[in-house]
This record gives structure tokens, sequence and C-alpha cells, in this order.
């Protein structure tokens, strides 16, 4: 369920990079407070193990087929949350650069989808809640097999989401998410039993490994904290607002009434009330577009031009509202880049005065 | 993943791809990492019916590897297999918009076509951006350059970890695999109770080997940074590299220049 950037737009792809960055920021930083400097080979280590035990396959009885590892929870389990997000964000950057998993500008959404959620969310407050201290084999699997379906099912619902909002694929919302949630059901149950076997085994060889991390000293609190934390919401907030803006209300309004009115020639010939709004949008307009001011036939840009292409009004209309917010899209994507290069710059100033 | 062997002997061709010593591998590796953003930044933000716009991209990844002196063969190989995937994906398009958007004689292309395509096209340009970027850089100068432009120390040296066991672990855990295939009979063995045991024994062992990396760093004084020989500085090739490449990638953004070209061979539409 790797996010490709084939499928993503600026906006959202900006707006899950600056969450995904924070988090590692604020991460990070927790990591470092732990000051147990044992944790920073294991965790290199045990993301190598990741991407070794993500090849073996075990096989699935009464479906002939396979199922592997995806390893964030079990990762949360070995290392808690903090180092298991940071272990697996690097695992999906490794992922992106070598095995074309996902894509560069889609890695802040992968990070999010597939760390975040494990390891900050079905990790703390699903399977420790019903792990407990010192669990049984039994309660280990029940854990593990909620917990992984939680975890997958809220990264299912963000791949979602985040193809609905860029607004590449056509694909309606209801039937993506009935296509994707029960697949992950199934999958999360598959990964909620292999992590159950594999920790039940860890923890009948070295039980010791697992009581560390539940152990684990609580890093004190401290107001960077809450600043990291504002950060986020600024950037769910964001990210919200951009998306929103992307895939554009007024924009697919304008696309169902073109599809409810019919055929493909339909009609946008009245003189009156659209023309002046286009007229007023070009004139108030912040970034003042290029492509009005060509002829409808050269503003639509698919395909070559042929002679005898015909492109309907509805669509060109369509087109000047979309590539008004593409623009936006853009510089609301490099401003959020530029945010994240400023908010890490800042953070590793801080972390060298500390 | 069809074969563990296959992958990890894919993986060290990219890797040894990018030892090698032309101009591009030389050059600071934040100015090829960031031109690289400003490319994906330009290619995604194109409309989705986006399509022959989208094709003059092709110059970067094309420019790069025969720049870098990789092999363009690999490459197309590596970005091939992604395809079919991106095409899964855009396959659902047409399904769902269907409404004709261009015709070409008597053919009526409907938009969900076109934005099927368009998937398959930025597939292509990403994944290709994305895999020359290492070819040509190298992954552990990847980090730094993320290091020198704002990440924070504990992830890129989490990200060096990884990498340097990546190889280690990979092979471990191929060997145990082929040694469980060879022991199992008509699929017997293969469940998740053998499963259990052979990824929790390779757990166990990365434990260990971990401790054992733990003393070794202590024993030399390792103070959270890996050290580097060769300092690369972000001088004024860096620089003319970086506003090379996005001038033209905003330009290709802003102007279509497959349309002008069309528009010079055909005349003026209309």
């Amino acid at each position: 369920m790797h996010m490709a950037d084939a499928l993503l737009s600026p906006a959202v792809g900006g707006a899950m990079w600056a969450a995904s960055s924070g988090t590692i920021a604020y991460c990070s930083s927790k990591v470092r407070k732990e000051l147990d400097d044992r944790k920073v080979p294991l965790m290199g280590v045990l993301g190598a193990f990741l991407f070794a035990a993500q090849m073996i396959n075990f096989s699935i009885p009464g479906t002939g087929s396979s199922g592997h590892l995806g390893g964030g929870l079990l990762l949360a389990i070995l290392l808690g949350p903090h180092a298991a997000f940071l272990a697996i964000a690097s695992v999906l950057v490794v992922q992106a650069l070598f095995f074309a998993d996902g894509g560069l500008l889609a890695l802040g959404c992968n990070v999010f989808n597939l760390g975040f959620f494990p390891a900050l969310v079905a990790y703390p407050f699903v399977y420790r809640k019903i792990a407990g201290e010192r669990p049984g084999h039994a309660r280990v699997t029940v854990a593990a097999v909620v917990a992984a379906v939680a975890g997958l099912q809220m990264g299912a619902l963000a791949v979602v989401l985040q193809t609905v909002a860029s607004g590449i694929s056509s694909l309606p919302f209801p039937a993506f998410v009935a296509l994707m949630q029960p697949i992950h059901l199934a999958i999360g149950i598959v990964e909620g039993l292999a992590t159950a076997a594999i920790v039940s085994f860890v923890r009948k060889a070295r039980p010791d490994i697992l009581q560390a991390t539940v152990e684990a000293p609580k890093g004190g609190r401290h107001p960077f904290r809450n600043v990291l934390l504002a950060f986020l919401a600024a950037a769910f907030l964001a990210g919200g607002i951009l998306s929103w803006f992307a895939s554009g209300n007024p924009d697919g309004l304008e696309w169902s009434i073109a599809k409810a009115t019919g055929k493909t020639g339909i009609a946008w010939r009245e003189p009156g009330i659209h023309r002046t709004l286009a007229a007023l949008q070009e004139r108030f307009a912040f970034l003042p577009d290029y492509s009005f001011r060509k002829s409808p036939e050269r503003r639509s840009e698919s395909a070559g031009a042929g002679p005898g292409r015909q492109v309907s009004d509805a669509r060109n209309r369509e087109e000047g509202g979309r590539i008004g917010t593409t623009v936006s899209g853009v510089i609301g994507g490099l401003i959020s880049l530029a945010l994240v290069f400023l908010a890490g710059f800042l953070l590793k100033k801080r972390s060298r005065d500390a | 993943m069809a074969s563990i062997q296959g992958t990890i002997l894919d993986f060290r061709r990219l890797e040894e791809l990018a030892g090698g010593d032309t101009a591009l591998h030389r050059l600071d590796a934040r100015a090829k990492v960031l031109s690289t953003l400003a490319y994906l930044l330009a290619v995604v933000s194109f409309d989705r019916y986006a399509l022959t716009a989208l094709f003059p991209f092709f110059l970067y990844p094309v420019a790069i590897l025969s720049l870098g002196g990789l092999p363009a063969g690999y490459f197309a190989r590596k970005v091939a297999l992604i395809l079919p995937f991106a095409l899964a994906v855009g396959m659902l398009n047409p399904l769902f918009d269907r409404e004709v958007m261009v015709r070409l004689g008597p053919i009526g292309v409907t938009g969900g076509w076109i934005s099927c395509g368009s998937i398959v096209v930025r597939a292509a340009l990403t994944v290709s951006a994305a895999l020359v970027l290492v070819g040509v850089t190298g992954f552990p100068e990847i980090c730094r350059a993320l290091e020198r432009l704002g990440a924070p120390q504990a992830f890129t040296v989490q990200l060096l970890f990884l990498y340097r066991y990546i190889f280690v672990l990979t092979e471990v855990g191929g060997r145990s695999s082929r040694a469980r295939e060879l022991r199992s009979f008509g699929g017997k063995g293969l469940g998740i109770r053998s499963y259990g045991s052979l990824v929790g024994h390779l757990l166990l062992r990365t434990w260990m080997r971990a401790e054992r990396i733990h003393m070794a760093m202590r024993a030399r004084g390792f103070t959270g940074e890996f050290h580097t020989t060769a300092q690369s500085r972000f001088g004024i090739r860096e620089l003319l590299f970086l506003l090379c490449w996005s001038t033209l990638f905003a330009v290709l953004r802003l102007r279509n220049v497959p349309q002008f070209l069309g528009a010079l061979v055909t005349g003026p539409p209309g």
C-alpha cells in the first residue's frame, strides 16, 4: 500500500512531507533524550532485519497464497514507538530510492501511513492497552492482531484520502474505500499473526528484550515537545486546507454540472455572469495566469495538436479553473517544503545550542 | 519479491554504479537531491489530463543517465518493472471518467484513458528520476546531503546504519529462507509456526549483532557521527547545475513545448 508519486498532487505531497518531517524531528529528539546509545546500532540493524524479514514468506493455510511481515508493529514492540518510527522511516527511504516503492515525493505519505499509524498510534493506544505488562501467548496474539488491523486500517484510509485529495486518480471515494479497507483487513490479520508468532518466540527465548521496552524510562516533559506538537497540528491543518484547495470544491461542482447536463459538447455560451466572473478572476488573480490569454484550442494541453481535434467548452472552462489550482498547489508545495527545511534548520541549531 | 538473491544482486548493482567518477558523480549531492525534488514537483504539479506536456521531462533522467555514464538498459528494465503497478491503478480511471475529451478523427478518447496514460507516464518519470539520483550519487552521499540540508542527525545516522547492514542481513535472511525451503516438502513446514521461530532466530542473531556493534562502537569512541574523507562543498558548479535544471523545469511546466512543436508542424490550430 505504498502511495505513489504518480497519484500525488504537490499540495498533498508537500503537506505530508511537512507532517512526516515534523514527526521525524520529534522522534529524533525523543530518541536522543533517552541517552541509551545501545539503541543507535540496534535501530539500524533492526531496520536492516526488517528488510530481510520482509523477503521471507510463510504460507497461509487454505488459501494457497503466502504472506510476509510489514513489521511496523513488531519494531514498535521491540524498540518502543519513537525509535521504531525512525527505523520504519529509514526503511521506507531505502525502498523509495532503490526499489522505487512509492517515490520521493510520496515518501512523506508513506512514512506517515506506514510509520505513524502503527508505531505512534496502534502500538501505544491499542497493543499496550490490550497486552498489559506481562502478557501470555494468547494475550500477545489478540493484542498484535487487533493493533495490526487497526494500524493498517488507518493507513489504508489515509492512502485513500491522500489519493482522492490529490485528484489524479478518478476513483471515487466510496469505491476506493470499499476496495482498500477489506483487503487491508485481511493483510492486517496476517500481519498480526506473524508479529505474534515472532514476539512469542522472542518472549520464550529472551524475555529481557521485551521487558526492556516496557520499562523504558519515560523522557521528561519538555516545552520543546509542545512546540513540535503545535507544529504537527499546524502541518495537519495546512494539509487539510491545501488538499481541499487542490481538489477544489468549485471545480468538482463544475465537473458534476458538466456531467449532469450530459454530452461532450455542452454549451456554456451565455455571455453573462460566467464571463464577468472570469474577467474579475483575471483581474484580481494573485498569480495572473498565462493560459487565460491563449485561444481555447491551445489551452487544453492533452494530446498532440492534431487537426480535427475538438475540445468541449465545458472542458476548457474546467481547465481554466484547474490551472489556477495547480499553480497555487505548486506554490503551496514549495512553501511547505521551505517550511520543512526551515524547521529542520532551526531544530538542528537548537539541538546544537542545547 | 521473487528471489531474495536476485533482489540483493540488483541492489548491489545500483550501489556499484554510484561509485563512478564522472563530473556528475563528483557534484555535491545537495545539488542533485534538490534538482530531483524540483523535477518531481514540476512533474506532479501537472493537471490530471496532462499527457504530452509531460514528455519533455524525460530529458532529465535521460540526460543524467548519459552524463553519468549509467547503463540505460538496466534502468529501463527497472522502470518497466514498476509500470504494470501504475497501469493497474490507472486502469480504473477509464471506468469512472467516460467523458470524451479529444476526437482523433472518428475515435473519441475519454478523459479516463488520457488520465490513465498520464499516470503511467508520471510513474515512469518519477521512478526513473529517483533511480537515476541513486545511480549518480549513492545512498551514503544522499544521507549526508539530507543532513546538511537540515534533517535531524539521529535520523541520518539511522539511515547510514541501516544501509551498512542491509546487505549483511538480507544475505543471512536469504540463506535461512533457502535452507527452510530445501527442507520443506510439499508445502509442509512453510507455515507460520516455522516462520515464527525462523524469523525469531534471525531477530535474536540480529540483536546480538547489535550488541557486538555497540561494544565495538564504544571501544572506538563513536560519537554519533560518520566521518568521510572527501568533503564536498556547494560551489558555483552546483549552483549552476541546480539553477539550469530548475529553470528548465519551470519553462517546461509553464509552456506546453510539445504543443508548440506540434503547431510548428501542423500550423496554428483552430
